[in-house]
């Protein structure tokens, strides 16, 4: 038990402040302790999570990569525009096309970052300009609202009305971001490619001593950040019901800090897909919350700005020294 | 030679005939020939002592052993009954060669269990099987001796214990023959003496351990043979009884030493720094000691007996809680170094790589950094002063360098110390601390050192020279203190107890 | 002629070298590309354009020296902006006097230097990484921003406002004034006093610093002190460029500082890296996308062909070091 609380204090941290904002904001609002609203909350952070878990990946690895956010603006564009060539399609040449176009642009980062050792925020900065830029250029800033409707229209798995009145939905985002949660854990925890990649960005050296392929470690781990960005890409363009070339422009800045938030570590070696996926929650449920309070909404990312800064303040004062029951800290000599 | 004859007994072959024999071994980096026809051998469960200079091709031999390096065309590598014109990572790691890298190769935020079993997750891609992992690591641990919690980081363990980590790492995959470079290194004597403990129990349970320190006592103390090599080329392979550890240094630099005690009675002389009764809880108590103008006082013990912590309250790093010091007469209260500085108080950091001096910037930076205001000129930093002032200190100290914008690391360890002596001197300090100043530098340019140390004294600085080398502070300082658990224990005079007395109540 | 060139080398180092093959370059492709690259009007342009990324670059630069970042530098320059509208607009909008202006300027300065302060504190005294010091104080600055305009702009400034903007001394663009003043200031701070000596080395090794009794956190909190301050010219400049400030304005410009930082041979990691390189990145930048709207492009493509330029300088850099080992292996 002690050690679940020692090499799992990020966490354990986010699930109390989570629980305490959620205990708040319920006797704040009427609204917000409802089975509706949580599902409205997964909802409407399933996207974010997508590219969460897939940077995560990347931050294990000890690389940065500024350019997923655009990459995702890229590839709804191709793929709406692919669609149209073979005549509107499915979902599940839909899914081809967006998760190769993906890893396809997540790949071009490994390869500046492998064969030219170019490090990787300096690649990726380069890479978020190429691709913003030509996207920005070629499409001259247009938006595509005439999308295939079965890309529009909304799929709910799961409905239901609570005794409360509220509806609880699943939809399809939810299970797709449920999908590639479940997928980015079993790849970094449950695999030996996962455990070398932690190994890879934990100490680089060492692991080329024992002979881990770097080059197919980059890969991996673009690729894999890649293909989130391909498919949240997706799931962004049916959520939005449109097309918006820099509708996803500045999101990698709110996704790094909301993975960072869940304990990754810039530099390698350190994360769980738990904390990334608390990180971003964390953010929608204050937003949700401050957004019921009627709390102007430009109000509230200020507010939010201003948490993860104390949060980050404080994690790095060593939270765990904070709390009273992870103080312990065993023999170290 | 190491050839056993088809007659032989099976034990005597077993004991003579080498496990591990490598002829004719070249390797040339960039037309630098890095090791000169070397041979090696190893016999089976012997512990055996790799000693040279830094450069000499220790690790360049261990590199080749494990595969890392190909040799040049006309090697013979015979391991185990079998003929290799070079070896391979993979095949080395197979057939039971392993190494325990000086910096480890450990991976801090895994478990315990991944990095004692890490070869589990090589390979072709798989799901993993912690539980077997566990299994592993638990077992490799307990033919140790130990029990740690595998399922930890393994950041949560101190240095001690993760070196016993990369040795059970090293036992997972059946060794034959276990390389360790400089595995105490970091390691305080206590745990010091449990690593040679579990050394002797690899030898007896018939795995070879080739071992290499700059620790020459406790080279002679493990092994039962030494390879010297230097410059490359093999002087010579010696049984370890009978060793003198000069004997050792003489055939590492070819050079022979004559030391004599240069200690002289400096009590005419003004005291510089009076320390009185000064403590910090679990670190040093009770330190009392004066240090007189041109007086060298060692302080010699082992690692972890509160040496550099003394040291480091003296230059105000580190807040004393009971007792005082004054230099020159005025009492000292430093909030920060940047008081002992302006003080004359100046400490050479034992860590010479990530702390003594900025390794990626140049020999005039690292040398100007602590005295910045010599080099301003109306307010502002003056480049002619700079390099004239870098000049004469180079000069001065006799440092061999090619430009001063040259980074310090392309110095030797040798030429990047005195940089940082300077560094110092630069200050006009009237104490100089020198924390185990022949830290990474070459036994032959160690009395270089040492006599710039002995000029500096003569010139009237107060010196303070700690290192856990008892014949360094022996022959170079005044006066020899010995700090144990913090405390001082013993004070002596070079001219009236021995050399061996000393060692034997250090190491004792 | 080896001589010239080593002196030359030697006395801009050798971060030089990208920023300056690029520029010729792009004087050699679009002198040719296009018969009005070669004319006052390029430079005109560029004249006039060149300050803001600049100035937000050289704001960009001490952090990176360091060893950090400052990702909160445009919606600094934005709140400063904020402040010196607000001050013109409640003492009587068009009609303020140029002491009005002054007092106004002074006040947006103090906004920066106190974003600067706050990032500087925080990364000083726990440790955090620069990064998300930062990215949070840029995500709430934004907010904060957001929250006081409600999204909207603010203009109605006095007329001279807009000669600082567009006006010229002696032929010189105003805005270009204060930047080539703000860079030989850098130039100056990096090259010649205890601060910018004391940046570089704590790029290399912060603990190495300390224990050469520099006071490490002091000299972090200033260098993100000046950051914030130069980031507050910069809002001033954009405030008179566009003689209005809205919120997120800029905004696409932040990557960008990063970007000519490392056009301009500054290391990612600090410890090393020069102005006048950093400059001349800058300056190929903007004829770069002069050149572009020349022959017909617009921003967007500039911007993806300063991406590529980034990556092209890079892998130059990757040839060079690789021919450097093979000529030092084959000469000894």
């Amino acid at each position: 038990m002690h050690s679940l609380i020692r090499t799992h204090a990020t966490e354990i941290s986010l699930l109390g402040v989570i629980v305490v904002i959620s205990a708040v904001l319920s006797f704040a609002t009427a609204n917000f302790f409802s089975l509706g609203n949580a599902f409205d909350l997964l909802n409407i952070s399933s996207v974010n999570i997508i590219f969460a878990v897939g940077l995560l990946v990347v931050l294990i690895a000890g690389g940065i990569d500024i350019s997923f956010a655009v990459a995702a603006s890229v590839v709804q564009y191709g793929t709406a525009i692919a669609l149209g060539w073979i005549g509107g399609g499915g979902w599940l040449s839909g899914f081809v096309i967006a998760a190769s176009l993906g890893v396809l642009l997540g790949c071009v980062n490994a390869l500046l970052i492998h064969r030219f050792r170019i490090i990787s925020i300096v690649a990726t900065i380069a890479t978020f300009n190429i691709y913003f830029g030509l996207l920005m250029f070629f499409t001259r800033g247009v938006s595509i609202y005439d999308l295939p409707d079965w890309l529009t229209d909304r799929v709910i798995l799961f409905e239901r009305e609570m005794p409360d009145g509220t509806w609880i939905e699943i939809t399809l985002p939810v299970l797709v971001m449920i999908i590639c949660v479940v997928a980015t854990w079993t790849l970094i925890t449950r695999t030996t490619i996962g455990r070398q990649l932690f190994a890879f960005g934990d100490n680089p050296e060492g692991a080329r001593r024992f002979g881990i392929n770097i080059g197919a470690m980059q890969f991996i781990a673009f690729g894999w950040l890649g293909l989130m960005a391909g498919i949240g890409g997706l799931v962004q363009a049916h959520y939005a019901q449109e097309v918006v070339p820099n509708a996803l422009y500045g999101r990698e800045l709110d996704v790094l800090a909301a993975v960072v938030l869940g304990g990754a570590r810039l530099g390698g070696g350190k994360g769980t897909v738990l904390g990334c996926v608390l990180g971003v929650l964390l953010i929608s449920i204050t937003q949700n919350g401050l957004n019921l309070m009627g709390v102007s909404p430009f109000a509230f990312k200020m507010i939010i700005g201003a948490i993860i800064l104390i949060a980050i303040t404080l994690s790095n004062t060593r939270l765990e020294r904070l709390l009273p029951f992870a103080g312990w800290k065993g023999t170290r000599r | 030679m190491g050839h056993g004859s088809m007659h032989q007994s099976a034990s005597a072959a077993r004991t003579d005939q080498p496990l591990l024999s490598l002829r004719n071994i070249n390797m040339t980096f960039g037309g630098v020939k890095a090791l000169k026809n070397v041979t090696f051998e190893v016999r089976p469960g012997e512990v055996h002592c790799l000693a040279g200079e830094n450069g000499s091709g220790k690790s360049t031999l261990i590199k080749v052993i494990t595969g890392v390096y190909r040799p040049a065309e006309g090697a013979i590598i015979e391991y185990d009954g079998d003929v290799y014109p070079h070896m391979s990572p993979v095949t080395a790691q197979e057939r039971g060669i392993q190494v325990i890298w000086q910096d480890l190769a450990l991976f801090p935020e895994m478990s315990v269990a991944e990095n004692i079993a890490f070869h589990e997750v090589l390979g072709r891609p798989r799901l993993v099987d912690y539980s077997r992992m566990r299994q592993i690591a638990i077992e490799a641990l307990s033919r140790l001796g130990i029990t740690l919690d595998v399922d930890l980081p393994l950041k949560e363990y101190a240095i001690a214990q993760r070196q016993i980590v990369a040795i059970a790492r090293a036992l997972v995959g059946e060794a034959k023959v276990v390389f360790m470079d400089e595995p105490t290194a970091s390691l305080t004597q206590s745990e010091t003496d449990y690593l040679l403990e579990i050394v002797r129990g690899l030898s007896a349970s018939g795995v070879a351990v080739v071992f290499v320190s700059h620790r020459l006592a406790e080279v002679l103390e493990i092994s039962s043979r030494i390879t010297v090599l230097r410059d490359g080329a093999l002087v010579g392979v010696y049984p370890a009884d009978g060793m003198t550890q000069s004997k050792i240094t003489e055939l590492m630099t070819g050079k022979t030493f004559d030391q004599h005690v240069r200690a002289r009675a400096k009590d005419d002389q003004p005291v510089v720094l009076d320390v009185r009764g000064l403590g910090s809880p679990g670190q040093f108590e009770d330190v009392s000691l004066t240090v007189r103008r041109g007086e060298t006082v060692g302080i010699t013990g082992l690692l972890g007996a509160g040496r550099s912590e003394l040291a480091l309250a003296l230059f105000g790093m580190l807040k004393p809680t009971s007792g005082t010091f004054s230099i020159d007469g005025r009492e000292a209260r430093f909030a920060s170094n940047r008081d002992a500085i302006k003080a004359g108080v100046a400490y050479l950091s034992e860590d010479r790589l990530s702390l003594g001096l900025i390794q990626p910037q140049s020999i005039a930076d690292n040398l100007v950094i602590a005295s910045l205001h010599k080099i301003l000129s109306g307010g502002l930093l003056s480049d002619d002063r700079k390099r004239s002032l870098v000049a004469r200190w180079i000069a001065d100290l006799g440092v061999k360098i090619g430009h001063q914008a040259d980074a310090i690391s392309t110095l030797s360890g040798g030429n990047q110390q005195r940089v940082a002596i300077a560094k110092w001197l630069a200050t006009d300090p009237k104490l100089l601390i020198l924390d185990s100043p022949t830290v990474g530098v070459d036994v032959g340019a160690r009395a270089g050192i040492f006599d710039i140390v002995a000029k500096l004294a003569e010139s009237g600085l107060a010196i303070i020279l700690i290192s856990d080398e008892v014949p360094e502070v022996y022959f170079n300082a005044d006066r020899v203190l010995h700090m144990a658990q913090g405390r001082i224990v013993g004070i002596y005079d070079p001219h009236q107890t021995r050399l061996e007395e000393i060692e034997a109540a250090v190491y004792a | 002629m080896t001589a010239v060139f080593e002196r030359i080398k030697a006395t801009l180092g050798p971060e030089m070298a990208g920023p300056g093959l690029a520029f010729v370059a792009v004087f050699v492709v679009f002198g040719f590309a296009s018969p009005q690259f070669l004319s006052s009007a390029t430079f005109g342009s560029v004249a006039f354009q060149l300050p803001e990324l600049g100035l937000l670059t050289l704001a960009m630069l001490l952090p990176i020296l360091t060893g950090g970042l400052n990702l909160a530098i445009t919606f600094t320059a934005n709140l400063a902006g904020l402040t010196l509208a607000w001050v013109l607009k409640a003492n009587g909008g068009v009609d303020a006097g140029f002491g009005i202006f002054l007092v106004g300027s002074l006040l947006a300065v103090m906004v920066g230097a106190a974003s600067g302060v706050v990032m500087g504190l925080v990364i000083a005294f726990t440790r955090a990484h620069p990064i998300l010091v930062s990215l949070s104080m840029m995500i709430f600055l934004r907010g904060l921003g957001e929250f006081l305009t409600r999204g909207g702009d603010i203009s109605g400034f006095p007329s001279f406002v807009g000669v600082i903007g567009h006006g010229s001394v002696a032929g010189i663009p105003v805005p270009l004034i204060v930047f080539i003043v703000c860079v030989l200031a850098w130039h100056l701070l990096l090259g010649r006093t205890k601060l910018g000596f004391n940046t570089y080395m704590i790029g290399s090794n912060l603990e190495a610093t300390r224990y050469s009794g520099i006071n490490t956190r002091k000299e972090i909190v200033l260098v993100y002190t000046l950051s914030g301050i130069m980031c507050a010219i910069a809002g001033i400049i954009m405030l008179a460029r566009f003689n209005s400030v809205r919120v997120g304005h800029g905004e696409s410009y932040l990557l960008i500082t990063v970007l000519a930082c490392f056009l301009g041979g500054v290391n990612p990691f600090g410890g090393f890296g020069r102005v006048i390189p950093v400059f001349v990145a800058l300056v190929v930048l903007q004829l770069l996308s002069s050149g572009l709207n020349l022959i017909g492009a617009n921003q967007h493509l500039a911007t993806a062909v300063w991406g590529i330029l980034l990556v092209g300088v890079m892998i130059l850099r990757w040839v060079a070091s690789k021919i450097k080992f093979s000529i030092v292996r084959r000469g000894s």
